[in-house]
């Protein structure tokens, strides 16, 4: 019973935590907190759901499960396309809406506004074009597994964990070690600077959309594949990817990935003792306590 | 004939209900800065706390005090001001950003709050009955309808020539020197901290009061009046109406409204029954991209803020505007 708390609070805080890096990247990057990330998620999910289902369409061998997982070689396939699909959008939103708000030079808080604008816009478009019922990636049923210490898990969830792993590692590995990482963190210090020093900042702009988009379609296919996916599901994350990030200290990778699994775990407590009606509540008592104790965050530097 | 006058009162009423959330948000966006991305859930205070003190014992959760409904107005204003008090104590002090999502968090909080304790607000089904201003005429619609229409005339007209003199008052003139140059007011002795939380309060209770308006101009609430929907709406209608002013505040309420309601009708027209709850998410989708395209083709909205002095100065706001364009232009 508690053992399982760990495997189900680990779950929801890969996911958290996928999706909370591009909120501090956007944050420390773009200098504000973007209200239309959690809808990116919904948007990567559902892209993924459109492509899986036309692939499936295209060749029914596609769609037969690989074993011992739920889904078919479809899933993974349209994985890619919605990545593609979901930078798009985001570089799209950007081009319209952020960049000449950008240029304009408007307060932070202008862009907060469109970008809380955007948000509603962009899910209520995915609740016109799938309506409002939950849509699933496969029908097919999934067995957990014992895991010893009274731990059980599926196929699909431990995939999942072992997919988040890889992905953060590599943004990780990418923010410290290559010339983009680089970029990146000179722009998240100070823009003027580093564009006086020959970064492209626009470059960087839209290398950090497309990073957190990708991301976000990750997080988005995981909670597809493991929950169901609704036009609701972006906003319904939101507030736990703000208090990841916050608690992990705005602009740090490994520190939104960690913080979202204290929330992830923080849920699953929660929800085992008080009930999963209060779940949403467990991310607004972490995000209060966070501002009244320590604003920056656990690996954040003081502002 | 009369049915168009009692739909008239109908949405001249609720569209005032509407101004007067906007008149609050505009204390707290227009006149200070402070991004409340929680406005639902401050309104949301105000309805369930007026519901609860005035409606007849129930059986099955707390109260129903059955009290007069002025009492509900007063407590849900007083309700809501508290509890942005709160939220401002803890959060004013931080990055702008911040605030917007620790009010956000609020709204949610607060809507799962309202949705769980079944025994204080009902649950899912909500609370019914709530006692309606002048309940005995509800016989003759047009006479209900005018009778109501006019309570929320008299509450606009009345709030909105109290924050007109706020605003012009020495206590509105610090908020704006906050809000334009912080370091300045800060020099000239200002508390900023203080005066912040005494606007996001004083909006906070305005939106309680415009909640519990509401919810007995309706006579029923329920949690999914106070989604995020709601909050989106109202920033729609400051942000065309134009924000740091208190006509555009309510002009922009009732032309919000009124899209709303006209594509309300339309959706209802064009698309067939079993399409329209699908069809309803373009409504949202249309109220975003004008608030988008808003924000990006005229940020300061139809009537957008005009230059306040103290009418001790006597110059008229024309003459002073160009001074302070040039102070800032030094900065910059």
């Amino acid at each position: 019973m508690t053992a399982q708390i760990l495997i189900d609070g680990l779950i929801a805080g890969s996911m958290i935590g996928l999706g909370a890096i591009g909120v501090t990247l956007t944050y420390s990057i773009l200098r504000f907190a973007n209200f239309a990330h959690g809808d990116m998620i919904s948007w990567g999910a559902y892209f993924a759901y459109a492509a899986s289902a036309l692939l499936g369409l295209a060749s029914t061998s596609l769609t037969t499960p690989i074993a011992p997982f739920s889904f078919g070689w479809s899933l993974p396939l349209a994985t890619v396309v919605a990545v593609v699909l979901t930078a798009a959008l985001a570089l799209l939103v950007d081009a319209v809406l952020f960049g000449p708000l950008r240029a304009r030079r408007s307060a932070v808080i202008i862009l907060v506004m469109a970008s809380f604008g955007a948000a509603l816009t962009l899910r209520s478009l995915l609740e016109f074009i799938f309506t409002a019922q939950p849509a699933y990636f496969t029908d097919e049923l999934q067995i957990a597994i014992r895991l010893g210490g009274g731990m059980r898990a599926t196929p699909d969830q431990l995939l999942t964990l072992a997919l988040a792993v890889v992905v953060v590692t590599a943004v990780h590995l990418m923010l410290t070690r290559t010339a983009i990482g680089r970029s990146m963190r000179a722009v998240s210090e100070n823009p003027q600077l580093s564009g006086v020093v020959g970064i492209d900042v626009r470059s960087v702009v839209r290398i950090v959309w497309v990073l957190g988009a990708a991301l976000a379609c990750v997080a988005g296919v995981m909670a597809g594949l493991l929950v169901q996916i609704r036009p609701q599901m972006g906003l319904d994350l939101l507030l736990p990817l703000f208090a990841a990030a916050i608690l992990g200290g705005i602009g740090s990778v490994p520190g939104a990935m960690i913080a979202g699994l204290i929330v992830g775990l923080a849920e699953a407590v929660a929800v085992q003792t008080i009930g999963a009606e209060w779940r949403a509540s467990v991310a607004f008592l972490i995000l209060v306590a966070i501002l009244i104790l320590r604003p920056q965050g656990l690996f954040g530097r003081a502002a | 004939m009369l049915d168009l006058f009692a739909y008239g009162a109908f949405f001249l009423t609720m569209a005032l209900t509407y101004a007067t959330i906007c008149l609050g948000l505009n204390v707290q966006w227009g006149q200070t800065g402070l991004f409340n991305v929680g406005v639902a859930g401050f309104v949301a205070i105000g309805g369930y706390v007026s519901a609860l003190l005035t409606t007849p014992e129930a059986a099955d959760r707390v109260g129903g005090f059955g009290l007069p409904i002025f009492v509900g107005w007063a407590g849900g204003a007083l309700a809501a001001g508290l509890a942005t008090f709160f939220v401002g104590a803890i959060t004013i002090r931080l990055r702008s950003d911040y605030l917007a999502i620790a009010t956000f968090g609020v709204a949610v909080a607060i809507h799962l709050c309202v949705l769980n304790l079944e025994g204080l607000t009902g649950g899912p089904f909500g609370i019914g009955f709530i006692p309606r201003p002048f309940a005995s005429t509800a016989g003759d619609p047009s006479v209900f309808g005018a009778l109501n229409l006019v309570v929320m005339v008299l509450v606009v007209g009345l709030l909105y020539l109290f924050l007109e003199r706020l605003v012009r008052s020495p206590w509105g003139r610090v908020l704006r020197a906050i809000r334009e140059d912080e370091p300045a007011a800060l020099a000239l002795g200002k508390n900023a901290v203080r005066y912040r939380l005494e606007a996001f309060a004083i909006g906070g209770a305005i939106m309680g009061l415009a909640g519990a308006a509401q919810a007995h101009f309706i006579g029923f609430i329920a949690p999914d009046n106070y989604m995020p929907t709601l909050t989106f709406q109202v920033w729609a209608m400051l942000i065309v109406g134009g924000s740091g002013n208190n006509r555009g505040a309510i002009l922009g309420a009732i032309v919000v409204w009124g899209l709303w309601a006209v594509s309300a009708g339309l959706v209802s027209a064009v698309f067939p029954p079993e399409q329209q709850a699908r069809a309803a998410a373009l409504q949202i989708v249309l109220i975003g991209a004008s608030l988008c395209a808003i924000l990006l083709l005229r940020p300061r909205g139809i009537l957008g803020e005009v230059s306040m002095v103290s009418r001790h100065l006597g110059a008229s706001p024309t003459q002073i505007a160009p001074a302070t364009e040039r102070q800032n232009a030094e900065q910059a």
